[in-house]
């Protein structure tokens, strides 16, 4: 992803800013500027999602694209924010540990880089409450 | 001095190397090596994690054990031997992962061990001069020890912040003194991997000298002796070397006790002696004088002497203590380290 | 709207070509197409040609022009489109390509997809592939294709119970299909231990739950149904043509084991073609993964949500089965060469209504249908074939 890319996108990954539809109270992580079910009425504003959630469903990726593939084998999981929207991402726990319904929060990691010359890009996430 | 410690916070990560491991794999003899350093194990960073993702955490624990608004942080200042960037601020990040961003100043560090102290320095004269209404000094490392040299049994991945003010403080500080020469005992030249070090020269001219000098400075300056103390915290290389400096200071293994984090921990560099120090307020009383003073290769040494106030107990379980960090670690093979520490070339 | 009747097939073989280049395979396809349906070069109204990366795969992109150009028709000015939807991009050829003959625009069109994907390296092609999923909020996150559909096998099988090995019968039984294809890339039997033992991929997804990397390229020339006799003696009618468009993410997805986009191109091609899913006598479905045929037959309607597992165990979508699927070996053992795919299935219920199949010929084959899906389910496009107008 070219640096522009992400840097437009960082606010989003650092921090689960999604937006918020204040005419139907519908909750966007990741962010959509358009709301799917008021369209054009909607009112669309930023919000901060409080980065807890539960495992919806994971894989075990064992083998990778390039930039992932010095972190395989790991867990790609869909995960419900308890506001509601899903998103997709990594947990970091044992193998035998992860299950769907897992209760997870979110943490502070590097998503990848651009080879050793290249930016590092940093974002969200997740890793079992318990820990 | 009308600053002090307005909050503070921690992370460690996960793994763990017992000394056996790495001594294993050199041919070396564990058992004297635990005895020489008093290091059993050393903590070791997931493979996304970095000296920025460190510091976060530790930042966010920050700000999350007091309540801290994070729009009134004025000034971010990241202490590191370890920035992932040569050119290109960690603290950028960390401001912008906490919520800090824009209205504020910022800069890294680096003073081998003793960047996180700095930063609270420069910190507490931008808050006694109204500069700032909040500042943050964080002290955060993965730090690198060449594969079969004797920094690897000890070269660990930590990170602390403090967050200073003058309202509501959990601890004032009284005073501060530093101690600088120029003494190469410890470097790492622009785009190599490890840092050299002089061997047994980083002992008496480097760590001790100036460890002492800044300890006895400070307690000159303020007229106080060891005794006035009930806790101390030096900077830890290892296990041995603050546990003879506050010997020869004359300070007792009892107030040295809480603060001596190394053992289980390893040298957390940036992080070491305000590892200690976050780990002594983890069990202090309100009333408590805490001794810390670091020291950074290169060389130099911060002493600070803190008052413990009442607040404490209020932010006290706001945040993860450093004894919870140390809980439950998860060890680790050499090639599993090697593979974190990116040892192994992909 | 005019009628559309497909007059001739043409299909590369599928597999590694290491000694063949884009534009030859495409070419290779569309004269044998071209053959087949016995009309002239000159006779052509437009082209419509599937592929989802040749910017990434062979860097060149314009290959609407570039076709032209090799197919020797860029003297004769011929229009010719590129059309793009991730693995459904020759399902989409084909429906521009029926779309252009029904509204009276065109006569006579060539629809045809080719992918050539050998070219890169492996870990290029996972990268390429995975530009199907949302860049900004999967990939970054490091989602794979395999990791995708493995995630909608894990609920799968913690709702519905489904079970490795079941998902193993899918690709027992398109191998088995593909024994008796010549034109698979793999034309050898396997068995459920097969695939649990073979490498795994993205848990719980093996090496022999995916579809493979491949090489090819397949077209069919359309013609008005009312002329379709003049060309061959055997047109076969295209009785509904349907797209549908779900949630880019799987994250997004309503239910995260049903892929909404087949449900509704399924239900308008069934009304399309005044048909229900018991009309259909068999199909060539999306099985880019063991789990997606899974997902297919139910969400097509052949099997009740959550059986497609049992149903594929017991037999019910083998070759002498109630409703057979994926004769051709589907993509797991004829090949995914994915801009090709969607064509290709045409190209087999062509062949099977017309009892030119050969040993994989179902007995009395009147009506079939196709199912080509992009991503994990953004694009489905679902077509309706018959013998009879």
């Amino acid at each position: 992803m070219s640096v522009p890319r992400f840097w437009r996108r960082l606010k989003n990954l650092y921090n689960l800013i999604g937006t918020h539809c204040k005419k139907c109270g519908g909750f966007f992580y990741p962010p959509r500027n358009m709301c799917p079910k008021c369209r054009r009425n909607g009112v669309i504003v930023p919000f901060k999602f409080k980065g807890a959630g539960e495992v919806v469903t994971f894989t075990i990726v064992h083998s990778a694209a390039k930039d992932y593939a010095k972190l395989t084998p790991y867990i790609l999981a869909i995960i419900k924010l308890d506001e509601g929207p899903r998103l997709t991402s990594q947990v970091i726990c044992s193998h035998e540990d992860i299950h769907i319904g897992m209760k997870v929060k979110s943490a502070f990691r590097k998503l990848g880089e651009e080879s050793d010359r290249g930016m590092i890009y940093y974002g969200t996430k997740f890793i079992p409450v318990e820990s | 001095m009308n600053v002090g410690i307005v909050s503070y916070g921690v992370y460690i990560p996960r793994y763990r190397i017992k000394v056996e491991e790495i001594a294993k794999v050199w041919g070396a003899n564990a058992n004297s090596i635990i005895d020489g350093l008093m290091v059993y194990e050393k903590s070791v960073p997931d493979m996304d994690e970095d000296t920025i993702t460190i510091a976060v955490e530790a930042a966010r624990n920050a700000i999350n054990r007091a309540g801290i608004n994070p729009e009134k942080i004025g000034a971010i200042y990241t202490g590191s031997e370890s920035h992932p960037y040569a050119v290109k601020p960690s603290s950028t990040i960390v401001a912008e992962a906490v919520g800090a961003t824009p209205d504020l100043t910022l800069a890294d560090f680096e003073f081998a061990c003793k960047a996180g102290t700095a930063a609270i320095q420069t910190c507490m004269g931008m808050v006694d001069s109204d500069m700032i209404e909040l500042g943050m000094a964080i002290g955060s490392d993965v730090s690198q020890g060449a594969p079969g040299d004797a920094l690897e049994y000890t070269a660990a991945a930590g990170g602390v912040a403090y967050i200073l003010g003058k309202n509501n403080q959990v601890a004032n500080i009284e005073s501060t003194y530093s101690f600088t020469t120029d003494t190469p005992d410890f470097w790492r030249r622009e785009g190599m991997p490890y840092p050299e070090h002089g061997g047994r020269f980083t002992g008496e001219p480097g760590y001790f000298k100036h460890v002492t000098s800044a300890a006895q400075g400070l307690m000159e300056r303020m007229g106080t002796k060891p005794s006035d103390y009930d806790y101390a915290v030096f900077h830890q290389p290892n296990g041995k070397f603050p546990t003879r400096a506050a010997k020869m200071l004359g300070f007792t293994n009892e107030q040295i006790k809480p603060g001596l984090v190394v053992p289980r921990l390893g040298n957390t560099y940036s992080g070491s002696c305000m590892m200690g120090l976050a780990a002594t307020l983890d069990i202090a009383k309100a009333e408590d004088r805490i001794f810390m003073t670091s020291f950074g290769s290169g060389a130099g040494s911060d002493a600070f002497s803190f008052v413990v106030t009442d607040k404490i107990e209020e932010i006290r379980n706001g945040a993860p203590s450093v004894e919870k960090y140390l809980e439950n670690p998860i060890y680790i093979n050499y090639a599993t380290y090697a593979r974190h520490k990116g040892k192994i070339k992909l | 709207m005019r009628d559309v009747a497909i007059i001739g097939v043409g299909c590369t073989e599928f597999g590694e070509l290491w000694d063949k280049s884009f534009r030859e395979l495409f070419v290779e396809a569309g004269v044998s197409a071209i053959e087949d349906a016995n009309v002239q070069g000159g006779k052509i109204d437009a082209l419509y040609v599937g592929n989802m990366s040749g910017g990434r795969f062979i860097e060149q992109e314009h290959l609407g022009a570039l076709i032209a150009d090799y197919s020797g028709l860029a003297s004769l000015h011929i229009p010719s489109t590129r059309v793009e939807a991730a693995c459904a991009s020759g399902g989409l050829a084909l429906r521009q390509g029926i779309i252009a003959v029904a509204s009276g625009y065109h006569d006579i069109v060539i629809a045809g997809g080719a992918e050539k994907m050998t070219d890169v390296g492996v870990e290029t092609t996972t990268d390429a592939l995975a530009a199907a999923a949302d860049r900004e909020w999967e990939g970054i996150m490091g989602a794979t294709f395999p990791g995708l559909y493995a995630m909608i096998a894990r609920l799968h099988m913690h709702k519905y119970g489904t079970t490795q090995e079941q998902l193993a019968a899918v690709a027992v039984k398109n191998h088995h299909n593909g024994t008796m294809n010549p034109k698979a890339q793999f034309q050898n039997e396997i068995s459920v231990e097969t695939v649990l033992n073979s490498v795994m991929v993205a848990d719980p997804l093996r090496v022999f739950d995916c579809s493979p990397i491949t090489d090819g390229a397949s077209a069919v020339v359309l013609a008005p149904a009312e002329i379709a006799h003049k060309f061959t003696d055997t047109p076969i009618y295209v009785k509904a043509s349907a797209q549908a468009s779900g949630t880019i993410s799987l994250h997004d997805r309503p239910d995260i084991t049903t892929l909404d986009a087949t449900v509704a191109a399924a239900n308008w091609a069934y009304k399309m073609a005044k048909t229900t899913p018991k009309g259909i006598d068999f199909a060539e479905v999306h099985d880019c993964f063991t789990i997606a045929e899974i997902c297919a037959i139910e969400d097509l309607g052949f099997v009740k949500k959550g059986e497609g597992g049992k149903a594929t165990e017991s037999g019910l979508t083998a070759l002498g089965g109630k409703i057979p699927i994926n004769p051709s070996g589907g993509l797991k053992a004829c090949g995914h060469p994915v801009g090709a795919t969607g064509v290709k299935q045409a190209v087999e219920i062509t062949l099977q209504l017309r009892g030119e199949a050969g040993k994989r010929q179902i007995d009395g084959a009147e009506i079939g249908l196709t199912h080509n899906v992009g991503g994990s389910g953004g694009t489905a496009v679902v077509h309706i074939f018959g013998r009879d107008r």
